[in-house]
């Protein structure tokens, strides 16, 4: 029967053309706002590397100031970021399948050939960040255990960058000038867009990955400056990049890729152990506060999708309910205004709960419509939204699954609106309504 | 057949009863041709709405093909009404959005028919009221004599065997009166029951048998003239 109910909705929305564009317009409006926001919203809370958040660890130990917290409106929370020394030592030390000590940096880029040099933002990693993070290779692949020994001058691009100097070719081998140094090109990332960019959330939550990847050790070598953010509780004399690598500054970030909780236990103890030894030289005065936070646990610790988000989507969906009820009273009255030919139905053998599923596929239907409408609407939203804030181009892409979503929504808005009308024209008496024909 | 015993039936407002049907009691045999006159608001169409289940009684009890149908749920009766019974309304009662054919398909679709089902019996109602070129026409662009025998082909689809008509004839001219009284006598000759609800004494002529109804109950039960063989009762 479902064939029939959707050939006699088309029939009954054909017939009454600008009541159902009003329902539908009404649909379609609350379907835009909720769409919009609910694709940044399903961008913002997005765990961009959910297949390995039971693995992967950020790493943090507590080593500010006695005297006040951290984060004031969460003593119990440790610093986000590490010191140089610690990064350094604990990536060195701990029991970890895999580790990676990285920091930011920015360095200006020299296309030669007569083009104009440009700042890069690049990262400092130890090698472990491209196999920890899933990092995909267009072209190339990351450097080994020499380099991040050694320091030595090979550099990975992102797919943007190689784009922007080789024309996106294969460019490994080739040799690209940062600061006036030559680095050999030893691979090329495929696209590659973490949002949030869940391995730096010190930086910019919903910042693009950086536009090239060097060795760690690189950073103390040539005393590269940090280009993020750089957190320091106690007075000390930073006279040059040098003083900063031994102060207790913060502005390294740590992961630990731990498979099993003995693994995660092993790393817990070694860490602990780390942060005694160093109490002993004096450092470390708060009580002891090592954690691990999972990806999710450290998405929530950065509050990534914040309250006004959360506020906003609540919002919209009161916007949508708003829209359905008044389509509610629309098809109150246009169901009831056609309650003759329900009437009709019933009398020649109908059942209630045959006439109540031809009108909610009826409302079906114009959920569905209003889906289409509310998706471009959305997608004018999230334009709008780009041309504001062109930063977070990455949070207003609609994906399959927000369209999908969208779709459901839309049908599911309709269907809802349509419960109580198509109830109330299932229990026609076709008596009452033959009788006036 | 149908067996109606103390049928009552009242209406209620605010301000008013009114005694619709009051010790209401008739029996029709299976391929009879019964007609039911009365003055306006005597309860003809009440009695047939009771007849075709499309309301209940208040009192007394209903058995149609010996089923005490009296307190069956709302559904059951309208699966009765779809699988026993044909209506054919004064006022045609056509779904004015669907197509001759889609009309007459109606009923069928409820009885959940295949489709080359559906279309065999379509087509032979339709063949049979004489509007099998007009399938694809909507009621709008159909005159009222023609309305009514879609509402007839739609009735008789379903091969119903008991046929509730309540005055088929009353909007059309004598001459379209007499072409759809011929049809429905041509209906009960192939074994369907059929009670007709007129005003018209010379339609009621054509029936087996008169039933006269006043305030509500039957106060004539004129004989099976066809069986009788008495002068000007004969069955068309």
């Amino acid at each position: 029967m479902s064939g029939y109910y959707l050939r006699l909705a088309w029939l009954s929305l054909k017939r009454t053309p600008a009541i159902t564009l009003l329902m539908i317009g009404a649909i379609a409006l609350g379907i835009g706002a909720t769409t919009t926001t609910l694709t940044v919203y399903h961008r913002m809370s997005t765990n961009p590397i959910a297949h390995r958040n039971d693995v992967l660890r950020a790493v943090t130990i507590d080593n500010w100031s006695a005297d006040r917290p951290f984060d004031e409106e969460h003593p119990d929370r440790p610093p986000t970021e590490l010191t140089y020394r610690d990064a350094v030592a604990i990536a060195a030390g701990a029991p970890a399948a895999r580790i990676v000590a990285m920091r930011k940096t920015s360095l200006t880029a020299e296309p030669g050939a007569g083009r104009p040099p440009f700042l890069v933002e690049a990262r400092l990693a130890t090698r472990d960040f491209f196999p920890m993070f899933d990092v995909p290779f267009a072209y190339g692949t990351g450097w080994d255990a020499r380099a991040d020994r050694d320091g030595e001058p090979v550099v990975v691009l992102s797919k943007e960058t190689n784009g922007k100097l080789f024309g996106g070719e294969n460019s490994v081998g080739r040799v690209l000038r940062l600061d006036g140094r030559e680095y050999r090109v030893i691979g090329v990332l495929a696209d590659w867009q973490p949002t949030p960019k869940f391995y730096d959330l010190n930086n910019g939550d919903y910042d693009t990955p950086e536009d090239l990847f060097l060795p760690f050790a690189l950073g103390a070598a040539l005393e590269m400056q940090p280009a993020g953010n750089v957190n320091c509780w106690k007075t000390e004399t930073l006279a040059g990049i040098r003083d900063l690598f031994g102060s207790e500054c913060i502005w390294h970030q740590l992961w630990a890729e731990l498979r099993t909780p003995a693994e995660v236990e092993r790393f817990q103890a070694w860490l602990d152990g780390y942060v005694a030894e160093q109490r002993k030289l004096g450092r470390f005065a708060r009580k002891s506060n090592n954690r691990l936070y999972t990806v999710d646990e450290w998405l929530t610790r950065h509050e990534v999708v914040g309250r006004d988000s959360r506020v906003l989507l609540l919002v919209s969906f009161a916007f949508l309910a708003v829209c359905v009820l008044n389509v509610v009273g629309l098809l109150l009255s246009r169901f009831l205004g056609a309650a003759g030919a329900s009437a009709i139905r019933r009398a020649l053998g109908a059942s209630r709960g045959e006439i109540f599923r031809q009108h909610l596929v009826e409302v079906g239907a114009v959920g569905a419509l209003a889906g289409l409408g509310g998706l471009a609407l959305g997608a004018l939203g999230l334009r709008a939204l780009q041309q504001l804030y062109g930063s977070y181009d990455r949070l207003t892409q609609l994906d399959l699954s927000m369209i999908l979503a969208a779709i459901a929504l839309a049908v599911l808005a309709g269907v809802l609106a349509g419960l109580y009308p198509a109830w109330r024209i299932c229990r026609v008496q076709p008596a009452g309504y033959l009788k006036t024909q | 057949m149908l067996d109606m015993q103390h049928i009552s039936k009242v209406y209620r407002t605010d301000l008013v009863e009114t005694h619709a049907l009051r010790d209401f009691n008739l029996g029709v045999a299976e391929g009879e041709f019964v007609a039911v006159t009365g003055p306006s608001g005597s309860g003809k169409t009440t009695f047939l709405n009771i007849a075709g289940l499309l309301e209940s009684a208040d009192g007394g009890q209903y058995r149609l093909d010996g089923e005490d149908v009296g307190a069956l749920g709302d559904d059951a009766r309208a699966r009765i009404r779809n699988q026993k019974i044909g209506f054919i309304f004064q006022g045609f009662n056509l779904i004015p959005d669907l197509d001759v054919f889609d009309n007459v398909d109606v009923p069928l679709r409820y009885r959940g028919l295949a489709a080359r089902e559906r279309r065999a019996r379509i087509d032979r109602a339709l063949e049979l009221v004489g509007l099998a070129a007009r399938s694809r026409h909507l009621p709008s662009q159909l005159s009222g004599g023609q309305q009514q025998r879609v509402a007839i082909a739609r009735a008789i689809a379903g091969e119903p065997r008991f046929l509730l008509a309540d005055e088929p004839t009353g909007n059309l001219d004598s001459l379209m009166a007499r072409q759809i009284m011929d049809l429905l006598a041509e209906i009960n000759r192939q074994g369907t029951t059929i009670i007709l609800v007129t005003h018209d004494p010379e339609l009621a002529r054509r029936a087996h048998r008169n039933i006269h109804v006043m305030d509500g109950a039957v106060t004539d039960l004129k004989p099976y003239a066809a069986r009788t063989g008495q002068a000007g009762a004969a069955v068309a």
